[in-house]
């Protein structure tokens, strides 16, 4: 059935984590027809960069964020349907029962309950007289922006009166005049570097002397950085800021080791050239190394499981299930990017094989799903294939394990002949690293786990994997 | 002082003038015997003889084209239009002729042409009309269209006094309804000058001729709700007090604009983009226009009311911008 009422596009929770999201480009415009589920907008977050699908099918009425504003989860990005110029929906006026005073009151009020389960937006999209306010808050007059430039205010710390909550030149002339709200004293003028060139608000010190009586400065915000000579400045993705936050606060979680260890990948090496031609004709699947590495790991991750696990608080959480986390590199040093293969441990190496190329696939093309990209228990990450021999990668939390796959090399190494004598023999050489949090992984509980993990690579049973 | 309706206070500033200054004459249709389709100039061929309150030929062409060469030869006519809207048929004497003569030929041409204005008594679309936005947009012609009797009076002899062709638009409506102190004697009120006919804070309502008044009754309604309203009555709107605007729009940083002419390129939509262009950084609000709509001015007296800014809509505007 048709959609009667307005229904809210809200920016989705790509993540327990993210807080906030940037839209990227609108797929649709205001005025234009959108399906259920057809792709509406495009946004990035710090974990992946991916469409947004109308939650219903309608016109889309408002847009209420532009391409490249960053908002927090749950704002209200679109309108689709209703009346243009409002969010709310006015009842239908076939609607069966007159209306009670409530309904119509309802910023969102739908004829029916049918039309209501329906044209439901996600959970978080219940729509709160705040997000109204926020929206409104968004618009800065040209005098508002004027007098906020001026005095250096910041025009979010403002109540505003106007219409949605806009902030009235009313509003921040009376917040100017009763100052800011715990405002740090300006730094006394001596201590001011040499005047820089920067498009900041003017400081309160370079205020025309029309206004001796201007208010403390605002709370100082970040100092937008300066480039030097031969120097150019960009702007940093959503998705490097995350990566940034969470590499540095990982660091500063766990007790990082690391351990290497070296692995005969002959055995390997033999199989999978047996195992190519017949996977790449029969399912169209490539047997990577990377798969048959996953599927050693968690074969070892069963007599291991710590390695898989996670402290939560004073608990040591144990899990069942192997989500096993694949760092994908995007193109262009454009940062990277882990998709997760959920209960990995049910994947044979074909499955897994076939798992691993639909992730990393989707990830380049920019079509993982938020869910793919949540609830990893360990991960894998694979700088091997440009040749590194050694690496101490960090960890992604809340997981307490990564594992690091380097380079497949030809080195002559010390073996046993069949009489049990030592020769020298030429062998596919990979090193495994190994990178555990030491509050929960001992050193010992490590290196058995990387011991039995070799032991799966160099004796691989062809059978059961 | 006396009090004048807004009526006796242009014919007493006509009289006055034409009693001071020999080379001042009426020309128009009716002027003279019948004393004007409204008694402006009742009793002034009596006083004055009919080769100064001359009644002419129903052509408005044939008025306009002797006023202007009578001013060549140094006379200071004074026409009247009996209704403003037959103007058009002058446009070719006023708009290529007069208001050009001063830049082709270095002759001032000063004739005033008065026009009786403005609908609210179902005259129709033929004699309804408000067209001053067509003449503020020819170069050469100045236009005024007083709101007070005062303003009448002083205005009227400033556009005699004016070296230039002058369209002096007088308000219908107001002929009679208004009425108010009027300084005997002579004296002028200066072309671009707005007037404060109210003082405000929190909204600007720049407006001219009778809308004034619709104005005042709506900033009146709306001072009950604890919101100020400033009106300026620009009194000329070439020239136009272009200063007094901008500084009531900084003051009060929203603007309505109010006009009882039609909208697309009335005179408000130059008003509205002055200020865009030149107190951008003092909007708070976009600026408002309320103006009759795009249509000729309809008969009936239910569609007129629609039609002409009634105090309602003006008080919902300002409500709306004052909420903003």
């Amino acid at each position: 059935m048709a959609v009667t009422g307005a229904i809210e596009v809200v920016m989705p929770q790509m993540g327990v984590s993210v807080s906030e999201g940037t839209i990227t480009k609108w797929l649709k415009q205001e005025g234009d027809q959108v399906e259920a589920d057809e792709a509406l907008l495009e946004i990035s977050t710090d974990k992946v960069d991916t469409e947004v699908p109308s939650p219903a099918s309608g016109v889309v009425s408002q847009i209420l964020v532009q391409e490249g504003e960053t908002v927090d989860v749950g704002t209200t990005l679109a309108v689709i349907g209703g009346e243009a110029g409002g969010p709310a929906a006015a009842p239908e006026p076939e609607a069966p029962e007159p209306a009670t005073p409530e309904a119509v009151a309802e910023p969102s009020a739908v004829s029916s309950a049918e039309a209501d389960v329906e044209a439901a937006p996600p959970p978080a999209a219940e729509p709160t007289p705040s997000d109204a306010q926020q929206d409104g808050k968004s618009f800065v007059s040209p005098v508002v922006a004027r007098i906020a430039a001026e005095h250096g205010v910041n025009v979010s710390s403002v109540t505003g009166t106007g219409r949605g909550g806009r902030v009235t030149k009313k509003d921040i002339l009376k917040f100017i005049e009763s100052g800011p709200p715990a405002a740090p004293p300006a730094p006394p003028k001596e201590e001011a570097p040499a005047p820089a060139p920067a498009p900041a608000p003017a400081p309160v010190e370079a205020a025309p002397v029309e206004a001796p009586a201007a208010p403390a400065a605002p709370p100082p915000e970040p100092v937008p950085a300066m480039a030097g000579a031969g120097e150019i400045l960009e702007p940093m993705t959503a998705m490097r800021r995350g990566i940034a936050e969470h590499m540095r606060r990982s660091l500063d979680t766990s007790a990082h080791v690391t351990t290497v260890f070296e692995v005969d990948m002959s055995k390997v090496v033999a199989i999978r050239n047996k195992l190519k031609p017949e996977y790449e004709r029969s399912y169209g699947v490539n047997p990577t190394y990377l798969a048959f590495i996953s599927r050693a790991t968690i074969e070892a991750i069963k007599n291991w499981p710590w390695v898989n696990g996670e402290i939560r608080g004073e608990q040591i959480v144990r899990k069942q299930y192997v989500n096993l986390g694949i760092a994908v590199a995007l193109e262009g040093g454009k940062g990277l990017i882990v998709p997760v293969i959920k209960n990995a441990e049910a994947l044979n190496l074909l499955g897994l094989g076939r798992a691993i190329a639909d992730v990393a696939d989707r990830a380049r093309n920019k079509k993982l799903t938020p869910d793919d990209v949540q609830g990893g228990s360990f991960t894998i990450t694979n700088p091997g294939g440009w040749g590194a021999i050694i690496g101490t990668p960090i960890i992604s939390q809340p997981q307490v394990a990564i594992l690091d796959v380097e380079a497949l090399v030809k080195r002559p190494v010390v073996v046993q002949d069949d009489r049990g004598s030592d020769v020298i023999a030429i062998r596919s050489m990979m090193n495994l690293c190994l990178s555990y949090d030491h509050r929960l992984v001992d050193g010992a509980y490590g290196a058995q786990f990387m011991k039995e993990l070799r032991e799966n690579l160099e004796t691989w049973d062809e059978v059961s994997y | 002082m006396p009090e004048r309706t807004y009526l006796q206070a242009i014919s007493d500033g006509l009289r006055q003038e034409m009693r001071r200054d020999k080379r001042v004459f009426v020309i128009g249709e009716d002027v003279g015997v019948y004393g004007g389709a409204f008694k402006v100039t009742l009793g002034f061929q009596e006083e004055f003889g009919s080769w100064r309150v001359i009644d002419s030929p129903l052509s408005e062409t044939a008025i306009i084209g002797s006023c202007t060469g009578a001013a060549i030869m140094g006379m200071r006519p004074v026409a009247e239009m009996q209704f403003a809207d037959f103007i058009s048929c002058a446009w070719d004497q006023l708009v290529t002729v007069a208001a050009k003569q001063r830049f082709r030929a270095g002759t001032p041409i000063p004739i005033v042409v008065r026009l009786p204005s403005g609908g609210g008594f179902s005259g129709g679309p033929f004699h309804s009309q408000n067209p001053e936005s067509s003449f503020a947009h020819i170069p050469g012609l100045k236009v005024v269209c007083p709101a007070t009797p005062e303003d009448a009076k002083g205005l009227l002899v400033s556009a005699i006094e004016d070296p230039n062709p002058v369209l002096y638009f007088e308000h219908k409506h107001l002929y009679r309804r208004i009425k108010a102190e009027v300084p005997d004697e002579r004296y002028t009120i200066p072309f671009g000058k707005a007037r404060v006919h109210r003082e405000g804070e929190d909204v600007t309502v720049v407006t001219w001729g009778a809308m004034v008044y619709t104005a005042d009754d709506a900033a009146k309604e709306l001072e009950g709700d604890g919101i100020s309203v400033e009106i300026l009555d620009l009194r000329t709107i070439i020239p136009w007090d272009k200063q007094a605007v901008l500084e009531s729009a900084q003051k009060t940083s929203k603007v309505l604009v109010l006009h009882e002419d039609t909208r697309t390129g009335g005179f408000g939509a130059e008003i509205a983009a002055t200020i865009a262009e030149e107190a951008f950084e003092h909007l708070d609000a976009p600026i408002v226009r309320i103006t009759a709509p795009d249509s000729p001015v309809p008969f009936s007296p239910q569609l007129e009311k629609a039609y002409i800014p009634q105090v309602e809509g003006v008080a919902a505007g300002l409500r709306e911008l004052a909420e903003y």
